[in-house]
């Protein structure tokens, strides 16, 4: 009876189901960034006077506050299930191979996200009332492209930092500059959008997005086999 | 190489199926990184691992003729004990993982407790479900650090019903233990390291468990005033 | 009881010294450029005096990149041979490239409330650029610190330099398209012909040239230095502490 090991694909899609499931039965992760979201929502609408900047212009910028703190909060437990219990050594050992744990993890990661941002979202059309159309349509487009980038990077920084002694500081401090440039494009762009812009207009910026993507994921999952050789 | 540290220092390993080596020694001796060099989670500076006429660097399917049972239960907590197997099972390509799972718990007389999430078990429970995890693809070679630490005498029995098992049925075990009753038990070959070498070598089958024993403990004395003499050169 | 060499630590095994003749050239070099700026540079007609730290700023900014590009570059030789004289070269050059970097993001908003009269001007691309791979460089200086094992250190950090260096095109690229649209006036070197009387390019272009000797010099140095902390610690090791 020969076992034939997962190939690279099904391998990553068992360890994100795991994660996943992991995720699904704590739900701890995900409830302190849906908690965080409202909040944000709450204090960015509070924090300005409504006569000289409206709900409408304020609500770009909350939405990617919102999706920077809460991928923070689902990259760090990421890796921080592994460590616990060392369950990475479990993954090390099996004939799956390095990039499977990678894509794994990262499409974990990404999911988790988009749950997120499934409930994000509409909240945030929803308590600043903005329009419900084809704008917001483009815009959670406009997100996933972001939520990629983020995911690419933020795993394998995930990943390094559960490493070292300085694991929560590390995370972010490594991310941040990564997350500039995706950031910067993806809010001009969402901006631009909501503003009621056409969508050809931010085509330069959207390109740079998937740019960033495809370089980083390629980048990260290489970097990723080096990590972790020891 | 640990920085210029020489953590594992020339050691020369084969083993044959059905072989079992006892691997005996103080802490700090280099069993541990051994084992994780023969596992491939630490590569070695110079030398290879070769598992069932594998190369280890070369081949990723060679690890999955591996068990590795170390000193944490690599498990997640918030899963059940089916569900880590499982995984594992997966993991492997194991055919019917599930019903391979429930096999390697039951082999561990854990079956009751399978489908409580793992935090819930005691240490030395959760110490049953980590050795389940790591046969359930019934490997060729298993490695195991200190396996009987947190097991009362039933997990115990069942971890030793289990190994002989495994021997029989043609596997090959690396045993890293400081209890020298229970390693001598089931090994075919008794080895002692210390300072990174292997620096005795014994058939266990034909040893006088009571020399050996008192043999091991000079050895290990003496290491323990090499190393303080060491220390205390003045500068 | 095993005899011990006595040496003077300051010179290590090899007799060559941290502080080396190099260093005082450039020291040298600096200084001179420092004279010349201040006593012997007219002033520029519009914006006076200010204008002269244009003289620090540029270089350090030069200084600061070609610093980033040889951390990136021995890192990548580090991936490749894994040699540990590329990590220390990697390391040294990180460390200084940090220092020009903050003496970049320093005279930058001094220079900037002068011109513009605001302190920090998001569309100046050189500025934003320099202040993303400024926490590059301290990300890098943290990680290290943060790891014990000089393998895994060596490492990681280099996988780190490799993607900041990656890093750069994009940075550039999403500063400039999306705060382009708010960029008054170019106020950049033209790169066909530099536009400054001919005084002050020679102060110019010997900054340049100052700074860099700077630059490499502090390298050599702390290169230097991390060498004879290895040595050191080898030493320790084989005496079994």
């Amino acid at each position: 009876m020969e076992a034939r090991p997962p190939g690279t694909l099904s391998g990553a899609l068992l360890i994100a189901r795991k994660d996943l499931a992991i995720e699904f039965r704590t739900r701890t992760a995900f409830f302190s960034s849906l908690v965080f979201a409202v909040l944000a929502l709450t204090i960015f609408y509070f924090t300005w006077d409504e006569s000289i900047v409206t709900p409408n212009d304020r609500a770009p910028g909350v939405l990617w506050v919102v999706l920077t703190f809460s991928a923070l909060l689902g990259l760090q437990r990421s890796f921080g299930i592994e460590e616990h219990d060392r369950g990475i050594d479990a993954l090390l050992v099996s004939p799956i191979s390095r990039e499977a744990i990678y894509l794994g993890k990262a499409i974990g990661n990404l999911i988790f996200l988009c749950a997120v941002q499934t409930v994000a979202i509409p909240a945030l059309a929803l308590f600043y009332n903005m329009p419900v159309g084809r704008p917001l349509v483009v815009v959670s487009g406009i997100v996933f492209l972001a939520m990629v980038g983020i995911v690419a990077v933020g795993t394998l920084f995930s990943a390094m930092a559960v490493n070292t002694r300085l694991a929560e500081l590390l995370l972010p401090m490594l991310s941040l500059p990564f997350f500039v440039p995706i950031l910067m494009s993806a809010a001009q762009a969402a901006a631009r959008v909501f503003a009621g812009r056409p969508v050809s207009e931010v085509g330069f910026l959207l390109k740079l997005l998937v740019a960033f993507d495809i370089v980083f994921i390629f980048a990260c999952t290489l970097a990723f086999s080096f990590t972790l050789e020891e | 190489m640990f920085g210029r540290r020489r953590a594992v220092d020339a050691v020369d390993l084969t083993l044959s199926a059905g072989d079992c080596v006892a691997l005996f020694g103080p802490n700090g001796a280099g069993k541990t990184t051994l084992l994780r060099l023969i596992s491939g989670l630490l590569k070695p500076t110079k030398g290879t691992i070769r598992v069932g006429g594998q190369s280890l660097r070369d081949d990723a399917s060679a690890r999955g003729l591996l068990g590795l049972i170390s000193h944490q239960s690599m498990l997640y907590a918030a899963l059940t004990p089916r569900e880590n197997v499982e995984f594992a099972a997966r993991l492997y390509g194991v055919a019917d993982p599930r019903s391979a799972a429930t096999k390697a718990l039951e082999r561990m007389r854990i079956a009751d407790r399978a489908d409580a999430p793992v935090r819930s078990l005691s240490r030395g429970l959760q110490q049953r479900v980590s050795i389940a995890r790591a046969i359930v693809h019934d490997p060729r070679v298993v490695l195991l650090d200190e396996p009987y630490t947190g097991l009362d005498a039933a997990g115990g029995a069942a971890l030793t019903d289990m190994l002989s098992s495994l021997r029989t049925g043609g596997a090959s075990l690396v045993l890293v233990t400081h209890n020298v009753e229970e390693g001598l038990a089931i090994a075919t070959q008794a080895a002692v390291m210390l300072g990174g070498r292997i620096v005795r070598r014994d058939d266990a089958r034909t040893i006088d468990q009571r020399v050996f024993q008192s043999d091991y403990r000079a050895m290990v004395l003496g290491a323990i005033d090499r190393a303080n003499e060491r220390v205390s050169v003045p500068a | 009881m095993t005899s011990v060499s006595r040496q003077d630590p300051r010179h290590g095994v090899g007799g060559k010294s941290v502080i080396g003749g190099f260093f005082v050239i450039a020291a040298l070099a600096v200084a001179a450029l420092y004279v010349r700026a201040i006593l012997f540079t007219p002033l520029e007609a519009k914006q006076g005096a200010a204008q002269k730290i244009y003289y620090i700023h540029v270089p350090s900014a030069i200084g600061a990149y070609t610093a980033v590009t040889i951390t990136a570059l021995a890192s990548l030789i580090y991936l490749w041979l894994k040699d540990e004289r590329a990590d220390r070269m990697a390391e040294a050059s990180a460390e200084v490239g940090l220092v020009f970097m903050t003496m970049v993001l320093i005279t930058g908003p001094l220079w900037a409330h002068k011109i513009w009269g605001a302190w920090w001007v998001w569309w100046d691309l050189r500025l934003t650029l320099s202040l993303f791979l400024w926490f590059v460089i301290v990300g890098y200086l943290v990680l290290r610190g943060a790891i014990e094992d000089p393998a895994m250190r060596g490492r990681y950090s280099a996988v780190l330099a490799v993607l900041g260096a990656l890093l750069i095109p994009f940075i550039h690229l999403s500063v400039y398209f999306s705060m382009a649209h708010m960029h008054p006036d170019p106020v950049v070197l033209k790169p066909s012909e530099p536009s400054l009387p001919r005084e002050m390019l020679i102060t110019f272009l010997s900054g340049i040239g100052a700074f860099l000797l700077l630059c490499l010099a502090l390298i050599q140095s702390r290169y230097r230095l991390s060498e004879l902390k290895d040595e050191m610690a080898a030493v320790e090791a084989e005496r079994g502490y």
